[in-house]
Formats: structure tokens, sequence, C-alpha cells
């Protein structure tokens, strides 16, 4: 290390290029968008973690939500540029799997994080939130703080989209899976019978569709509401406002996913009653080590046991905790929030 | 003086060129005739049907006065963002970068308050500078470089959004923040109760905001000058219009109003968030294309974006109370789309 | 010379316009005189457009003179020579066919409300632009009318046509300039837009009128310009040629100073 260190400062300053560009090899990033802060923050943990190490972190992400070509080009332009491995949330877990297949095939370690890619195996590893977990916990935290009233609790649903991907169906049904309800599918949103849901309506996760969805879904159950799930935690911001306009916001829980840093202030303020808390820190910056690791050794990362990826861990945030529920507050919550 | 033949034969024929007497026509082409002069007529139907339709199948939630007055906020950006879709869509233009002149302006408006500490009011001045600025940056492009409106607004698209993204550091502003220090930023989201309805400034905004573009577009020189400018710009050059001169109004106009639907945007979500509104570019042209609004400029009423914008809105209401899976709302925005755009062809072929 | 007797009210003095290595108008003059319908012939190529473009500001003359009622003139632009009571009507028609017929007539010169509408909201004065409209059309003879808020392309093309020329008319207080009002119509609709020049020059405004077709030409004018080569070729009659010596001389057949007339009439009085 020290060795070429030396002799990396030496070529640096011959040739007046900054030291990390002479850094031991590359890892590269593919985010779905850079526009969205959980990705934002994800590439800020693997840009520490890839200085630490001394490796250089090249970053690319796709237009859109969805933007498939743009991730294939850049894993086509790591190849080339000879990375030792990727990292990549997949826009199209399906469509990007002949890419990767290719990456692999030229000696490229490559990890899925957030997004497994379908199916799971075609990666080297995943690296993921466990989304069902996350539903499970909110979920169960819902059903102990309605107590009695949970049996005949009316229930709103805002989830992701009309495309059901897997992140929206998980969390779903692992929320209500956690709050008792029998789900019939799990692979399937809306399929329950329990007459406790209202509906399930989408929120294209942000304030704005969270809004829309908690009015439509209040209009059809007549203003009966006790517990609104949501995706995400712009989603639940936006369903309050919501509630609040009909002067409903105090008597209705909210539950929400994601533990961004506006998400969590909200815990702490009671708009959101709790919230599941996910690492894409931590995902990023274990990835960069896993990648750092393999170069050195060959070794791949492995699995969490009894799941198909590797767990970065959920945590619940609330400041009403409830027995047998591990949890803690909104302000050891805002130390590791993210965005 | 010389008298060729069929001079005589056309003089027999008599004058009645040039009078405009009425003719007899089909239903067919009455109808036709009738939606080229009342392009609204069209959507408004549509709306009356779609209104009647879930009343029979929802029942009278949802025509509750509370439902209906929910149905307009739940327009009310869309139909603002509209507006200055509309005005674009007259000159035979397009603007994708609404939606992200919008966002920049909120975000502009949320920041320099809550972050900078500026005073609110001049918060909002600032963004509605900035959406002039934007649309002003439209409209020098298209005017002075001669560049398609189209690819023009597609580049500024993502330059504005990339700015956001910048200045926003993608991170929300929340609701409880601004109320405490910038109240005036939500004002758009104070509401009134009226005969069970519930009506916000916002909804106000939209309102007043259409009749005033209605009164500018058909009763003062400069909304004649927009009509000619998208008809036939040769013509209105021809006609001693400064084409250049409108099409430049119209994008700060445009810029200016999106600078307003932020501020409608920041009532009705509460928040500052640099995630809002990346499908108001979309909605909107649905909006104006449902409302008979033609692409090809010069031809449509604002009065249609409104309707156009309602016709969305309620179905996406009424489909959600009926409980019907999201998709096929999706579905019955595009068949109606499909519709609008092949009524404008026939229309347009009197 | 009778010059002094009667002033042309247009004219243009060795105008010269040059497009690249092409000449397109090489020194040429232009005289039109009060009350009388001028046409200009030429083939295609001769420079007609550029001589009118010249006199109008559309295109204005790279050297030359423009004299309108004796007084040296330089337009610029088409709102230079509009603003100096030169109308035009285009081939194209410079009609917005989506708005209706008097807010066609007013383009670009509406009329606002007086006092505060007007001043402050900028408010149309519809009814007083209505108004106007509908004398200048029965002026005309064009009021069998139903609705002047019909749009413009309800209109036929004669009807269209009837519009620019009235607008034309309606606020050309020195001249009226046609170019090919009549090649895109039918027999029945030109002969309705000959009748709205006579009309016109009826009513003593002078007219020119640009037009390939040699029947009309002969029927409305007083007097023929024969554009050749870019410049005033010869000053015919209809009285006293026929069309084909004007085409002769038109296409370089016949030289012009063989015909007992000679090569440039003047008008009646001149």
């Amino acid at each position: 290390m020290l060795k070429r260190n030396a002799s990396a400062l030496a070529l640096a300053a011959s040739l007046l290029v900054p030291v990390a560009a002479q850094a031991e090899g590359i890892v590269g990033l593919i985010t779905k968008t850079n526009t969205n802060p959980f990705f934002v923050k994800m590439k800020e943990g693997a840009e520490a973690k890839a200085k630490e190490l001394g490796v250089e972190l090249r970053s690319f992400a796709g237009k859109i939500d969805g933007d498939n070509e743009s991730q294939v080009e850049a894993v086509e332009n790591l190849i080339a540029a000879g990375a030792k491995g990727i990292l990549i949330t997949p826009n199209d877990s399906k469509a990007i799997v002949p890419s990767i297949a290719k990456a692999r095939e030229a000696g490229l370690l490559v990890i899925a994080l957030d997004t497994p890619l379908e199916p799971a195996d075609a990666a080297d590893a995943t690296f993921a939130t466990d989304n069902f977990k996350a539903g499970e916990l909110i979920g169960e935290w819902a059903a102990a703080t309605l107590g009695d009233k949970a049996r005949d609790a009316s229930i709103a649903m805002l989830d992701l989209n009309a495309n059901e991907v897997s992140v929206d169906v998980l969390r779903d049904q692992g929320f209500l899976k956690g709050f008792g309800i029998d789900v019939k599918d799990d692979k399937d949103i809306g399929d329950e019978e329990d007459a406790r849901i209202i509906g399930h309506d989408v929120t294209d996760g942000n304030e704005e569709g969270g809004r829309t969805a908690m009015e439509n879904l209040l209009q059809k159950s007549g203003g009966e509401v006790d517990l609104v799930y949501t995706i995400n935690e712009p989603a639940a911001a936006g369903a309050y406002e919501a509630l609040k306009a009909v002067g409903k916001e105090k008597e209705v829980l909210i539950v929400s996913i994601d533990g961004g840093c506006p998400g969590v202030k909200n815990i702490k303020e009671g708009v959101i009653g709790a919230t599941s808390m996910q690492f894409p820190l931590l995902m990023a910056s274990m990835g960069v080590e896993a990648i750092v690791e393999f170069a050195k050794s060959g070794k791949k990362p492995e699995n969490s046991e009894g799941l198909d990826f590797f767990n970065t861990g959920v945590e619940l945030i609330t400041d009403a905790p409830v027995d047998g529920i591990e949890s803690q507050t909104a302000d050891q919550g805002l130390e590791k929030c993210w965005g | 003086m010389s008298n060729d033949n069929f001079e005589a034969v056309a003089e027999a024929a008599g004058g009645s060129v040039a009078s405009f007497e009425p003719e007899h026509l089909g239903f067919g082409e009455r109808l036709q005739r009738f939606l080229h002069n009342y392009p609204t007529a069209a959507p408004a139907f549509v709306l009356l049907v779609a209104v009647v339709g879930f009343y029979l199948i929802v029942g009278s939630r949802f025509l509750s006065a509370f439902n209906l007055s929910l149905v307009f906020q739940q327009v009310t950006i869309i139909g603002i963002i509209g507006v200055a879709q509309t005005l674009v869509i007259l000159t035979a233009g397009i603007d994708l970068s609404v939606g992200a002149i919008m966002v920049l302006c909120s975000v502009i408006m949320g920041r320099t308050a809550v972050l900078m500490g500026l005073p609110a009011p001049l918060a909002l001045m600032l963004g509605l500078l900035a959406g002039a600025a934007c649309g002003a940056i439209n409209g020098l492009l298209i005017t002075r470089l001669r560049l398609p409106p189209f690819i023009t607004t597609l580049g500024t698209w993502s330059i504005f959004f990339a700015l956001n993204l910048w200045y926003s550091e993608s991170e929300t502003i929340r609701s409880q923040d601004l109320a405490t220090q910038a109240g005036l930023l939500q004002w758009m989201g104070v509401s009134f109760n009226m005969a069970g309805a519930r009506i916000t400034m916002g909804t106000l905004t939209m309102l007043v905001l259409f009749f005033g573009m209605w009164f500018a577009l058909n009763h003062t020189p400069w909304g004649r000058h927009v009509y000619a400018t998208g008809d036939d710009p040769q013509a209105a050059q021809l006609a001693g219009i400064n084409t250049d001169r409108v099409l430049l109004s119209v994008y700060i106009v445009a810029g200016v109003i999106c600078a307003l639907a932020a501020w409608a945007l920041i009532g009705r979500i509460g928040s500052v968030s640099p995630q809002a509104g990346q499908s108001a570019n979309l909605d909107s042209i649905t909006a104006v294309v449902i409302g008979g609004t033609s692409l090809f400029g010069g031809r449509g009423a604002i009065a249609g974006t409104l309707i156009g914008a309602l016709v969305v809105g309620v179905f996406r209401n009424g489909l959600a109370l009926a409980g019907v899976d999201v998709l096929w709302q999706e579905f019955a925005i595009g068949l109606l789309i499909i519709t609008a755009v092949a009524t404008d062809q026939w229309i347009r072929r009197v | 010379m009778a010059a002094e007797k009667l002033q042309p009210i247009l004219a243009g003095r060795n105008l010269v316009k040059r497009y690249g290595r092409v000449t397109a108008l090489d020194h040429s003059d232009f005289d039109l005189y009060p009350g009388e319908v001028l046409a200009v012939i030429g083939d295609n190529g001769a420079g007609k457009s550029s001589l009118i473009k010249a006199l109008t500001g559309a295109a204005p003359p790279d050297s030359g003179e423009v004299f309108l009622d004796g007084k040296k003139v330089e337009f610029r632009n088409p709102m230079d020579g509009r603003q100096a009571g030169i109308e035009t009507v285009y081939q194209t028609l410079a009609v917005s066919p989506s708005l209706d017929i008097v807010d066609n007539l007013f383009l670009g010169r509406e009329r606002l409300k007086p006092g505060f509408l007007g001043k402050w909201l900028h408010m149309l004065d519809r009814k007083s632009m209505a108004a106007v409209a509908r004398d200048k059309l029965s002026e005309l003879g064009l009021l069998t009318i139903q609705n002047i808020r019909q749009p413009v392309e309800t209109l036929s093309g004669g009807q269209r046509q009837a519009v620019a020329v009235a607008r034309a008319a309606a606020f050309g207080s020195k001249v009226v300039i046609m170019d090919e009002p009549t090649a895109a119509l039918g027999v029945k609709e030109s002969r309705r837009v000959l009748n709205l020049i006579k009309d016109v020059r009826d009513r003593g405004m002078p007219v020119v009128l640009i037009s390939h077709n040699m029947p009309h030409v002969w029927e409305v004018a007083d007097r023929i310009h024969v554009h050749r080569l870019g410049r005033r070729h010869a000053v015919i009659r209809p009285r006293t040629h026929t069309m084909s010596e004007g085409v002769a001389i038109m296409t370089g057949a016949m030289d012009p100073n063989t015909h007992a007339a000679g090569a440039f009439a003047l008008p009646e009085g001149a």
C-alpha cells in the first residue's frame, strides 16, 4: 500500500493529475436516478467508502425511473473501463440481466443494491432492505398501538403506482401481515377481503399523490379512517395534509417506510406515528467494501440466513414504543437518517 | 375591349359568390361545424356524461358538494399549469418545461424563505421572477435562435430540473417548518366552507386565472395576436403583427403562471419537495388536448382546458370511489386523449 | 411633358435590387397615377414581386428612389408602407383562418374601448369594430353577410379574398396593391373580385394589380406596366394593344416602340 501510494504521488506530481485517479481500481455505482435523495445518499456513502479505501468511484444513473438503456450503457462503460465491480439499483430488474451477465463474464463482481435482479442470482449478491420485514414492523406496531380498536379499524392503503413493482408489493403485504390481516396471495396487492381495508390507491411516492389518494379514500369511506399505511414518507406528508384539511389529523395514525430525515422529523412532531428506517448509505458502503475485498482475495459476499439477499437491516423509529417490538426514538433516528 | 366567351358565361352565372348565405348541411356536417365554432362543446359533453355516470355508479357520495369541491382542489395545479400550456399551444408551440419551472420556483420560494430567512413576500416575488426568467429563456431561444419549441423546452426541462436538484440539494422542506417561518407560502392551501363545499384559495386563484386569461385572449388585441400567430404566423406578420414579440410574451407569461402554480403546489402539499410535479408537463398537455385545443395552434378555448382538467380529475376521483384499479384510470385517460385529437383532426377539415 | 398636370401618386426611379449575383431589379421605373388601375404583367422571374416589394418596403431596394405623393419616402418594412397608406393584398391572403371576419379586418390595428376598460385593460371595442366592418363590407357590396363573426376559414376562397380586399380598401388611404388576387379562384369567384377591384377604383383609390391572367388584366386595367428583365419594358393600354400584342411585348417577341400607340402610355389627362 505504502509503496503504491508513494509511486502514485510521484506520478501525480509529474502528470499533474489528482491522486484519486491513481487509486487501486475502479468501482462502479449505477443508481436508478440521481434525483431521489435515497440514491443521492447512496452515492455519498459509496464515495466516502471509496475514498477511505483508496479506490475510484464512478457513478452513473438512469435519466428517469424505469430508464434501462442508460443503465445498460453504464454497465458497458464500466466493463470497458476495467472496473473491479459494479453496484447497481436496477430500473428494470429483468431487462438488465443480459448486460449484467456480460459484466460477470468479464470478471466483474456485480452487487444489486436495494432492488434484487430477477432472478436474484443473476447478480453475485444483493444488498437490500428487507422490505417485507419493514412493512411487517409498522404493521405490528400499528396493531399493538391501536390495541382493541385494531379489530374494527378502518385502514387506508397508499401504495406506489399501478405497476405493482416488488418493493411496493412487499411493503404493502408485509404491513397487512404484520397488522394481522389475511393477505391471500402475497404477490398481489388488493386481493384481500378484509372489511377493515377501505381501499388501495396510488401516490407515485410523492406529496401531491399522497394527498390526492388520501382525499379519494376518505371520500370512499365516507370520512371514516383510523390508520393509514403509506409507501414512503413524502406520501405520508401528503396524506397528513389531506387529513388536516378535514380536521382529522389528530385522530388518525399514519405509518410509513424509509427513514429519510424529513420523515423522521415528522415522527418527532407526531405527523407520522412510526416508520421503518432503511440504510442506503450502509448498502453502498458495504457494497464498495465487498468489491474491494473481492478484488484482493476473490471472496464473494454471502446472503443473510434464510434470505436470498444480504439484509442491510431495518429499524423501527417511533416516539411511542410498544412492548415486544424493538424500536428507536426519533432523536436516535435523526442521527442516522438520510436525505 | 376584349371580352372572351368564358367571361360572358361567368356573367350569366351571376355574382353570388361572395355572399355569405347559409348552406344546407347534413347532421354530420352540422355537428362538425358546430364543434368547429364551439370546440369546448365536446369535452363539456364528456364531463357531463362522466359526472352523471359516476353519480349512477357511486351514488350521492360522488355528487356531494364536498366531493365536487375536492375534485376542484385536486385539479388546481394541473389547471393552473394548463393555462400556461394552453397559451403556448395556441401559438402552435409546446412547453415541456412547465413542470420543471414550477418545481424550481417552489424550491426558490421555500429555500429563500426558510433557509435564507428572507421575508415570505420577498421569497414569493423571487419565485415569480424566476418563473418569468425561465419563460424568457424559452422565449428568447425560440424567437432569436429560431429553435423549435419542442426541442427548446425539452432542453430547458432538463436544465431547470438540474438547477432544481442542485439548489434544493434534493432536500424536502417540511410543512411544519414552512408554517412557522413562511406561512404566506401556504396561503393557497387556506380554505373555507360554503354550502358543504370546501374551497381553497388555490382553487379560487385557478378560477380567477382562467377568467383573466379568457378575457385577455378574447377581449384584448394581445389575445387576438396570440391566436393569429398560432394560426398562420406568416399571415400575422403580413398583417403587421410582430410575431416574435407575441411569442416571447407568451413564454414569459407562461413562466409566471408556472411560478403561480408553484405557490399553489406549496399550498396543496404543505411542503416544498424537489421531487414534485414531474408529470405536470404531460398532465397539462393532456388537459389542454382533452379540452379541445388544437396542437397545431390558433384553435381552441381556454375554458376547454379547465373542462379537460376536470374531466381527468372526475375520472380519477370517480374511479377511485368506485374502487376500480388505477390502471383503468390510465386506460380511460388514454382513450380520451385519442378521441380528443381525432375530433380535432375532424373539425379542422371544415 | 404633361407630368406637371398630373402627378403620380406612387413612383419609383432607378430601382435596383440584387440577390447575390442575380439582379432582380435593374434600374426600373414605376408610376401609378391617381384613380387608375395599373396592371403589372411580366414573365416568371421578370422581377414583378421585387418591384412591388421595393415599393411597399417588404424588401427595400439597394438603390433608387420611391416617391409617394411626390415626396421621397424610405420604407424599411411593410409596416412603414402601411402606415403611409399603402395596403397590400398578398397572394397568400394574409388572413388568419380561425379568426372571424371582424378580427381579421382589424388584425394588427384593433380598436380599444374608450375610458378605463380600454386604457387599463386593453379591452377591445367589439361593437365599434363590428359596425365599421359592416360599413366597409356594404360599401363594397358585400353585405349579404349573415354573420360577420364567423371564422374566415368557413368562407370560400372568393369570400376570403373579398375579406382581404375589404381590409385593404378600408385601411388603404393612398394605394391598394393586389398580388395575383384571382390566381387561386374559380371563374365565378374571380368575377366577383374583379368587380371589387373596379369598385375600389371607382371610389377614387388607385389600384396596382399584379396578374398572370391576361383576360382579367385587359378587363379591369386602365394601363399595363410590362416588366421584362428587371425593368419597365413598356406601358400599354388595353384600348390600344391586344392581348396578343401585350404577351408578345412581355416575352420580347415584339419591340414595343414599333407599335402605333408608342411604348410608354400616360393616363388620360396626363
